[in-house]
C-alpha cells in the first residue's frame, strides 16, 4: 500500500505541473491548447540536447527548456492566437489553430531531434528501500520534490506578484480587468509564455526519468485535459487536485486491476464520464464558466 | 536587339535544359520500390529505420551506376508512404503504390496494417515484405507477403532454451503493451515457454503504449519473482524505461525481448542498468558484419546523422527484392515470376562474413517459402554496445 501511495504522489506531482500550464492558458484566453503535450516534448528534447549532446549540467538544460519554451509560447500567442482571437469570435478557430500547432510541432521535433527515444543520465543514483515495502529511486524523489517546489513557486507568483495578480484579474473578468487598466495583450502573452514554460520544465524534469520521444505529446495532452476536467477548467487549485487525483487513480488501478489486463484507463474514463455527468464543471470549477 | 538576344538566350537555355533532362532520363531507367510503414508518432523509429535503410542502400547502388537487370541498368527509386500505424492509411498507401505501378513494397510494420493491405496487394500484383508476424499472411492460400525478419515464435523458443540450459532459468514472466503485436507475441511466447517446461508466473500484465512510468505496471510482475522477464514486442522507446524500472524495483534476474533494439537508446535511457539485456538483432556485431555492412552503417550515418541498430535487420528486404528480380528479370512486372524464383533463389549475403546466403525460408513455419533468411543473432547489451550471445538460422 505504501508503494501504491508513493507512486501515486510521484505521478500526481508531475501531472499537476503539466496541467497547471494548460489551465493557466485556458483561464486567461479561453484557449484549449492541444499543443501543450508537444510543448512538453519539445522541452524534454531541449534539456536532452543541452545535457547529453553539449555535456552541460542538468540545471542548465532545465533553464534552457524554460527559456526556449517561454519564448516559443510568447511568439505563438503574439503571432498566432492573438490575431485569430481578434478576428474570430468562434471558439473552434482557436481550437483548430492549436491542433495545427500540435501537428506542426510534431513535424519540427521529428526534423530537429529525430525519431528515437532519448534520455539523459540519472541525476542522482541509488534507490530508497524501506524494508521492501516502499521502493523509490532517489532521482524520482528529487524530481517529485522539484515538481512540488515549482507548483508552490507558481502559486506564490500568481498570488503575490503584480504580474500574477494582473493575470488572475484577467482570468476572472477580462473586460473588467481591461477597464481597470490591465494590458490584456501583454498579460495574455506573459500567461501563454508561462504556460508553455511550465510544459517545457516538466519535459526537462522528466527526460531524466522517463526519457522523451516524438510520440509522447498527444498522450500527454490527453492526460492534461483529463486532469483539468477532473479539477475544473481554468482553476489552478483544480489543476493541482486533478493531477494528484489522476496520479493516484492510475497508481491504484495499475496495482489492483493488474490481473484483469490493461483496464486501468478504461476504469478511469468510465469514472470520469459518470463524474462529469453529475458535476460537469469539475471539482473546483464554476458552472457559469 | 536586346529583346532578340534575350529570346535567343532563353530558347537556347530551354533547349539545353530539356536535352540535359532527357539525357539524364535516358541514362538509367527507374526501378521503383515502395515503402508503406509508420514514420511518425510513437513507433516512428520502426518505419524510419526501414525507410532510411532502403534510401541508403538505393543511393549507394545508384552511385555505383545502378543495378543491371536483364541487360538494362536501373536506378533504384524508393517511394515512401507514412501509414501512421493506421490500417486505413496502410491501405491508402498500398493503393498509391498500385497506382504508381509499383510491384514490390517493404512494410507495413505492424500486424493490423499488414493484414489490412493484403487484398490490395493481391488484387494489384504486389509482393510486400511486412515486419508483422500473423501466420495467415504467409500461409497458403496467401502468397504475396514475405516476412522481412525472424518472427518471435521462431526466436523466442531458441532464446528460452538457451537461457534454460545456460543460465538455469526456470520461472518466466511476460509483460506486453496493450496492442495487437505485443499481445500476440506475448501469447505465443508464453505458449512456447510452457512447451519447453518453463513455469510461467505472470502473463496477464499489460501497459498502455504511451505509458511513461512503468514502476506501478511492473510492481505486480516483479512480485512473482521470475528468473526471466520477457518484454514481449517491446518498442525501442519503451524498453529502456521498462528495464530501468524493473532494476530499480530490485529485480536482479534476466530480461529479454524478441524485437530488435538500439544500443544508443538503451545507453541513454537505462545506462548500465541495461547490461545483460538480451534482444534480437541482425549482422551488426563485429564478428559477423562484413565490410559491406560496415560501409552501409557509415553511409547511413553520413546521410542521416545517426545510425539505428534496427537497420541491421531492415537492410535486407530491398536486397532480396533486387537480387530476386536480377535472378529472373521477368519478375520486374510479374510477381508470379517472382514467386516461382523464390523457391530456388540463392545469392551471396553481402552483409555477413563467410559464405552466408540470401535465400527464402519459412517452410517449417508457413508451409511455403515466405520469409527472408535473416540471421537470428541473439545479442546481449553490455556497456553501450551489443555482443553476440549466439547465432541461429530459421528453418
Amino acid at each position: 500500500m505504501e508503494q501504491i501511495l508513493a507512486n501515486g504522489l510521484y505521478l500526481g506531482a508531475q501531472y499537476a505541473l503539466i496541467a497547471l500550464g494548460l489551465t493557466l492558458i485556458f483561464s486567461l484566453m479561453n484557449v484549449l491548447n492541444f499543443a501543450h503535450g508537444q510543448m512538453y516534448v519539445f522541452g524534454g528534447f531541449v534539456t536532452y540536447t543541452v545535457v547529453a549532446q553539449f555535456g552541460l549540467p542538468f540545471i542548465v538544460g532545465l533553464i534552457a527548456s524554460a527559456v526556449v519554451l517561454a519564448v516559443m509560447g510568447a511568439l505563438i500567442e503574439k503571432f498566432l492566437f492573438r490575431p485569430v482571437i481578434r478576428k474570430s469570435k468562434r471558439d473552434e478557430s482557436t481550437m483548430l489553430l492549436a491542433a495545427g500547432i500540435a501537428f506542426f510541432l510534431d513535424a519540427v521535433i521529428l526534423l530537429l531531434f529525430g525519431e528515437k527515444q532519448r534520455g539523459v543520465p540519472k541525476i542522482v543514483n541509488g534507490v530508497f528501500n524501506w524494508d521492501m515495502r516502499l521502493i523509490m529511486p532517489y532521482d524520482r524523489i528529487l524530481i517529485a520534490a522539484l515538481a512540488v517546489a515549482l507548483i508552490v513557486g507558481f502559486i506564490l507568483f500568481m498570488q503575490y506578484s503584480r504580474t500574477g495578480r494582473a493575470m488572475r484579474a484577467l482570468a476572472q473578468d477580462r473586460m473588467a480587468a481591461q477597464l481597470m487598466g490591465v494590458d490584456v495583450d501583454r498579460y495574455s502573452m506573459i500567461g501563454f509564455a508561462l504556460g508553455a514554460m511550465l510544459a517545457g520544465l516538466v519535459g526537462g524534469l522528466l527526460v531524466t526519468i522517463t526519457g522523451i520521444n516524438l510520440g509522447m505529446g498527444g498522450p500527454a495532452s490527453v492526460k492534461a485535459f483529463l486532469m483539468i476536467m477532473i479539477g475544473g477548467a481554468g482553476v489552478i487549485s483544480g489543476a493541482i487536485a486533478g493531477g494528484f487525483i489522476l496520479g493516484m487513480m492510475e497508481s491504484i488501478g495499475l496495482t489492483v486491476l493488474a490481473a484483469y489486463g490493461d483496464v486501468t484507463y478504461l476504469a478511469i474514463f468510465v469514472t470520469l464520464m459518470v463524474f462529469l455527468s453529475v458535476r460537469p464543471q469539475g471539482l473546483m470549477g464554476k458552472p457559469w464558466g | 536587339m536586346k529583346r532578340r538576344v534575350f529570346l535567343g538566350t532563353s530558347g537556347l537555355s530551354l533547349a539545353l535544359v530539356l536535352s540535359v533532362g532527357s539525357v539524364a532520363w535516358a541514362e538509367n531507367a527507374k526501378l521503383k520500390i515502395g515503402f508503406v510503414g509508420v514514420t511518425s508518432g510513437p513507433a516512428a523509429a520502426w518505419g524510419i529505420s526501414n525507410q532510411r535503410s532502403m534510401e541508403t542502400r538505393a543511393a549507394w547502388l545508384n552511385e555505383l551506376g545502378g543495378v543491371e537487370i536483364g541487360g538494362t541498368t536501373y536506378d533504384i527509386e524508393i517511394v515512401p508512404f507514412d501509414d501512421q500505424k493506421d490500417p486505413k492509411r496502410a491501405i491508402a498507401g498500398m493503393e498509391k503504390m498500385a497506382q504508381d505501378g509499383i510491384h514490390y513494397v517493404v512494410g507495413p510494420n505492424v500486424d493490423d496494417g499488414a493484414a489490412a493491405v493484403r487484398p490490395v496487394a493481391e488484387q494489384n500484383g504486389i509482393m510486400y515484405f511486412p515486419y508483422a508476424f500473423p501466420k495467415e499472411l504467409y500461409t497458403a492460400p496467401a502468397s504475396n507477403a514475405i516476412l522481412g525478419m525472424v518472427a518471435n515464435y521462431q526466436s523466442g523458443p531458441a532464446i528460452y532454451k538457451y537461457l534454460m540450459e545456460n543460465k538455469g532459468v526456470k520461472k518466466v514472466a511476460f509483460i506486453a503493451g496493450n496492442e495487437s503485436d505485443p499481445l500476440s507475441q506475448r501469447d505465443s511466447g508464453a505458449a512456447a515457454a510452457r512447451d519447453l517446461g518453463l513455469e510461467v508466473v505472470s502473463d496477464t500484465v499489460t501497459y498502455q503504449m504511451d505509458t511513461t512510468d512503468f514502476t506501478p505496471v511492473l510492481l505486480p510482475v516483479i512480485q512473482t519473482a521470475p528468473d526471466l522477464l520477457v518484454l514481449s514486442g517491446v518498442s525501442p522507446a519503451n524498453a529502456p524505461q521498462l528495464i530501468r524500472s524493473a532494476r530499480e524495483l530490485g529485480y536482479t534476474g534476466l530480461i529479454s525481448t524478441e524485437t530488435a533494439q538500439d544500443a544508443a537508446v538503451l545507453a541513454e535511457g537505462a545506462g548500465e542498468l541495461a547490461n545483460g539485456f538480451i534482444s534480437v538483432g541482425g549482422a551488426s556485431t563485429p564478428e559477423l558484419a562484413s565490410d559491406t555492412m560496415r560501409e552501409f552503417v557509415d553511409r547511413y550515418t553520413k546521410m542521416f546523422g545517426e545510425y539505428n541498430d534496427e537497420s541491421n535487420t531492415k537492410v535486407y528486404a530491398l536486397e532480396y527484392i533486387i537480387e530476386t528480380i536480377k535472378a529472373n528479370p521477368a519478375a520486374m512486372d510479374d510477381v508470379e515470376e517472382f514467386k516461382k524464383t523464390m523457391d530456388t533463389f540463392s545469392a551471396p549475403n553481402p552483409f555477413m562474413v563467410g559464405d552466408a546466403k540470401l535465400t527464402y525460408v519459412g517452410t517449417s513455419s508457413f508451409g511455403q517459402k515466405r520469409q527472408v533468411s535473416v540471421p537470428l543473432v541473439v545479442n546481449e547489451y553490455k556497456d553501450g554496445k551489443f555482443e553476440t550471445l549466439f547465432v541461429a538460422q530459421v528453418d
